[in-house]
């Protein structure tokens, strides 16, 4: 075995010098304050201070409030193809519908100011084509986007939230080439479009939210009046759920509550009902054209619960059967008799 | 080792002594940046130099590369100084001179370097574009009614692809439609040999490039002509080519999951680009987050424009993608080792290439006599081919990438139409006994996995196919493992297997209906399967207008999890989603009794409350299995209704219900 070579040993205790020291020393305290600086900074000293409810609700309202205050115009208007009264002759157009039922409104420019960046939410939830009325007519939206620039828009963006694969759903739906026609830009809901919100409704507290549809100067909501299995008829208030992101799964468990507390978060500038063609059973999704009834009208309202209280006697239902017209009443959103507003039939 | 001071205060840079180290010194010299020859024996036949110049040559001495005993210690290296080094007074720039004879390679061969690189450009970009573009993305030009197609042929690198021709050919006796194209490959590799690899494989040019950016200090040099010697591991992929095709003859195109073009479409575009978008998506979700209109603005009009046209709308995620991509990476790395590890070593397409290069009429003739074994050929030859002098070319190695041509200073080397064939090899380096014994693995693999996980005695419940997927064993038959169908699926539903299958069964897709659904109306996968695997179908057929819908499975409750049968809770979120009509999901009005949770005041028993529910149930008659119901089910982590793939329409046994049963139909 090899012997160690024998290691000589210095004095093991040398004393630092002064300078080094200090130096040594102060390297020490810089370290331990600088921790408790960014300690201190970043306390989170009751815990979960992220998900702390602080904070008001954040309500998005686009309200126009002139337009209910002129009494000369109606607050509800309901547009009608002759067709509907006179078989024979051809329906009117859609376009020529949403101008009726605008016109009785007061006309687009009351709620679109020359410059405004415009939001259009039409229902584009489901990979169907036109036919099957389980989207917003594309003819109704390419109107809505037209008429909002006559009345001097400076952008007018349409976009919604949809169900099945958003690319299918806005090719399919018709809309993306009609709105486009027109000039409407369109957003696909892609992932780094959603924000989270505080909404601070009874279910719906904090959600994700498609900020291109909150983002604007006004909102035009632009649903289309169909059947549905467990709110059994949805067109307005309803739509909203395209605004959401994330898992809305779940928010079934409690549909009327959460399709309230969503249009309580969402007050358009202005609602404009598609029963171009009505899907009267089998909604939300719909899928047999057997399912869908032409009836040619355009319900076009300032009060978002009135619209759909009316539009809902369409499919033959009654605003009593709707839980959440009557939330949406109670809470002040808007009224679910219709009759009290100043309704025009054109 | 050679002190500076004898040499009359030229400064010698001491590593240049040393002659492994010689290329390194070379490229680390300013005024000569062109390779310096190694030469054999004397310094007296070491190529002219330049006299005013001031770098110092070592030379080093390679000994004659003997074929039969290739190896590292073959290098012997002496370091011999140039005798006669001039006191120069200054470097000034020189005219680049040429070692060797000093005559250029041929100005066509020059060029055509320059082309291949394009070429390999050109087709790494195509591949990398068609992969982006396997995804729909939807048009404002298109009407409602135009069928939801791809507008290119995405997958037409797979096409091209003989490999893939040859294992489906012998598997099932037929060419599936556009697999006709690979016998445009097979002509251009008939005329010019392996074409292909150098010039068009999008794998291979990712080997290219990873073999110029990761080669080790030992890389260069002596080292690395080493290594470009031709070895005898190069056999192996003629072996694993041997073992797929005979594989395929017994009924299983498990050779995909070797060849170039799947791996590099599965590797990439279910690894890469989505880590590309977690990745690149968390870094613009920040920058939109910087309190500044401009950032922002950048930040997500970038998010758009990539959205849009590389990745997806919302991120995907794959199952297995880490093995597949850690097999990506590893075979990467290994260019750092030998270069071009995958082509030379394990490429069946490259090894099937190969075979039929033997009859190219392009190839490589050689002038032994005049080699003065510099080996400057093998510092980049990229097949390892065997072009240096004394040793006859290999010429199914050969990638025709034309730098051995380039780099011989003697003027050697000379590709052409029709060459001389004496200094050629044209045959595989294989032995036969390997052969055979890769063969015999091959037949014996289909008996082995199957007999250890039978298809149609142990279902697999979860093993749930594409619309418009063969039936099982045909199915087997014709899946590369390629992924564009995973690719492309717009709902992210399909995913490579592991086991579920078996061991046959790795990587084919299956659809995991959690993570997300079969798009009604979507036939994209077969429209991108190159090989018929999934067959390419019309909506009209997937939805049953006129025929039987296309059936891949059928959904179940769980009544012990369903939120209104066993907690008296509204949901059918599910029959909200159900895409069929008239729906397979259909609602029972009950009136059900629900305990209030609250106590009462006094402590008493919580009181009894009726709610109104609808219980979804399924109608196995109308159930495609599409699994819109499973995806949305909001009992979040085991679904309350979920598809198994019972029922589905492709197969004749797996089925439930007598009147489902396709015995009497034609199939």
């Amino acid at each position: 075995m090899k012997s160690k070579p024998e290691v000589k040993t210095e004095p093991t205790l040398v004393r630092p010098s002064r300078r080094e020291l200090l130096v040594r020393g102060g390297a020490a305290l810089g370290v331990l304050a600088g921790s408790a600086a960014i300690g201190r900074a970043v306390w989170d000293q009751g815990g979960f201070g992220v998900g702390s409810a602080e904070g008001a609700r954040q309500v998005r309202d686009f309200r126009v409030a002139s337009a209910r205050k002129e009494t000369q115009f109606a607050e509800l208007a309901i547009a009608r193809s002759p067709l509907a009264k006179t078989a024979g002759e051809p329906p009117l157009a859609p376009m020529q519908l949403v101008r009726n039922a605008l016109e009785a409104l007061g006309g687009m420019a009351r709620f679109v100011s020359r410059g405004d960046i415009v939001v259009v939410k039409p229902n584009i939830g489901w990979d169907r084509m036109p036919v099957h009325a389980a989207n917003t007519n594309p003819d109704v939206v390419a109107a809505v986007v037209q008429i909002a620039y006559e009345a001097g828009a400076k952008r007018v963006v349409v976009a919604d939230g949809s169900c099945n694969d958003p690319n299918r759903c806005f090719q399919r739906s018709g809309i993306w080439r009609k709105a486009y026609a027109v000039g409407g830009e369109v957003v696909l809901p892609a992932e780094h479009r959603f924000r989270t919100m505080r909404l601070k409704g009874d279910v719906l507290d904090e959600w994700p939210i498609f900020t291109t549809l909150v983002d604007a100067d006004k909102v035009i909501n632009v649903p289309v009046a169909k059947h549905h299995n467990l709110a059994k008829f949805t067109a307005a208030m309803k739509n909203w759920y395209g605004v959401l992101g994330g898992r809305r799964n779940r928010l079934h468990q409690n549909i009327d509550t959460s399709i309230a507390d969503l249009a309580t978060f969402m007050r358009p500038s202005l609602t404009v009902v598609d029963a171009i063609r009505v899907l009267v059973r089998n909604g939300p999704q719909g899928g047999n054209i057997d399912d869908t009834r032409e009836m040619h009208t355009i319900v076009a309202s300032v009060d978002q619960v009135a619209a759909d209280a009316f539009a809902c006697t369409l499919i033959g239902q009654h605003r009593d059967n709707l839980p959440y017209l009557k939330m949406g009443h109670e809470r002040g959103i808007g009224t679910m008799y219709w009759e009290n507003l100043r309704v025009k039939e054109v | 080792m050679v002190a500076p001071s004898e040499h009359g205060g030229v400064s010698l840079d001491v590593a240049a002594a040393s002659a492994t180290k010689l290329a390194h010194v070379h490229h680390d010299t300013h005024d000569f940046p062109e390779p310096i020859p190694w030469k054999t024996g004397h310094a007296g036949t070491v190529a002219p130099l330049d006299r005013d110049t001031t770098w110092i040559v070592g030379a080093k001495a390679v000994t004659a590369p003997s074929p039969g005993a290739p190896g590292r210690g073959s290098v012997t290296a002496t370091a011999v100084a140039t005798p006669t080094i001039p006191v120069a007074a200054k470097p000034k720039p020189k005219k680049k001179k040429l070692p060797g004879s000093g005559i250029p390679a041929r100005l066509s061969i020059r060029t055509l370097v320059w082309v291949r690189r394009a070429s390999q450009v050109f087709f790494f970009a195509l591949f990398m574009y068609f992969l982006f573009q396997t995804a729909f993305r939807g048009t404002f030009a298109a009407q409602a009614d135009t069928p939801v197609r791809l507008p290119l042929p995405v997958e037409a690198f797979l096409l091209a692809d003989p490999f893939v021709t040859a294992m489906t050919v012998l598997s099932t006796h037929t060419v599936y439609r556009g697999l006709l194209w690979s016998i445009g490959l097979l002509a251009l590799t008939l005329v010019f040999g392996r074409v292909f690899c150098g010039w068009i494989c999008p794998f291979g040019t990712l080997h290219h490039f990873f073999g110029w950016l990761l080669p080790s200090r030992r890389g260069r040099g002596g080292v690395r002509v080493e290594a470009n010697k031709t070895h005898t591991y190069q056999r192996a992929k003629y072996y694993l080519l041997y073992a797929f095709l005979v594989a395929g003859v017994f009924g299983s195109a498990i050779g995909g999951l070797f060849d170039p073009i799947c791996i590099a479409v599965r590797s990439i575009g279910l690894g890469v680009i989505p880590a590309a978008q977690y990745i690149g998506g968390r870094a613009l979700g920040g920058a939109s987050m910087v309190p500044s209109r401009g950032v922002q603005g950048v930040a997500d009009h970038t998010q758009d424009f990539l959205a849009s046209s590389v990745w997806q709308s919302h991120q995907f995620y794959f199952h297995q993608t880490w093995l597949i991509v850690f097999l990506l990476i590893a075979v990467l790395f290994a260019n750092r080792f030998i270069p071009r590890f995958w082509c030379r070593v394990l490429c069946p397409l490259g090894a099937f290439l190969g075979v039929f290069a033997r009859f190219a009429l392009f190839g490589m003739e050689k002038d032994h006599a005049k080699c003065t074994d510099c080996n400057l050929c093998l510092v980049n030859c990229q097949g390892a081919d065997s072009p240096q002098g004394g040793v006859k070319w290999r010429q199914d190695e050969c990638h025709m990438c034309l730098n051995c041509e380039t780099a011989c200073p003697e003027d050697v080397i000379k590709f052409r139409f029709l060459p001389n064939r004496k200094g050629t090899v044209t045959k595989p380096d294989t032995e036969r006994r390997t052969a055979l014994a890769a063969a015999g693995a091959g037949a014996l693999f289909l008996p082995a996995s199957r007999i250890a996980d039978a298809l149609d005695v142990n279902y697999h419940s979860k093993v749930i196919r594409p619309p418009g997927a063969v039936e099982e064993r045909g199915f087997l038959e014709r899946c590369i493992r390629c992924a564009e169908c995973m690719k492309v699926c717009p709902n992210n539903a399909l995913h490579p297997a592991f086991l579920e299958s078996g061991l046959e069964g790795v990587w084919t897709p299956i659809l995991i209906a959690r993570i997300g659904y079969c798009e009604h109306s979507c036939v994209l996968c077969g429209q991108v399967c190159p090989t018929g695997a999934i067959q390419k179908i019309t909506e009209k057929e997937k939805l049953g207008i006129d025929v039987a819908p296309v059936k891949i499975g059928t959904a179940f409750y769980d009544h012990g999890r369903c939120l209104p049968w066993s907690m008296q809770t509204p949901c059918i979120v599910c029959e909200e989603f159900c895409p069929t009509s008239p729906k397979a999901i259909w609602v029972e009005e009950v009136e059900a009794p629900v305990r209030d949770s609250k106590p009462g005041p006094n402590g008493e028993q919580p009181a009894m409350k009726t709610v109104k529910l609808q219980r979804p149930h399924v109608d196995p008659a109308l159930c495609i299995g599409c699994g819109a119901c499973e995806k949305v089910c909001p009992v979040q982590d085991q679904p309350a209704v979920y598809i198994t793939s019972v029922g589905e329409s492709r197969s004749k046994t797996n089925v439930i219900l007598l009147e489902n049963t396709n015995y009497n139909q034609k199939s």
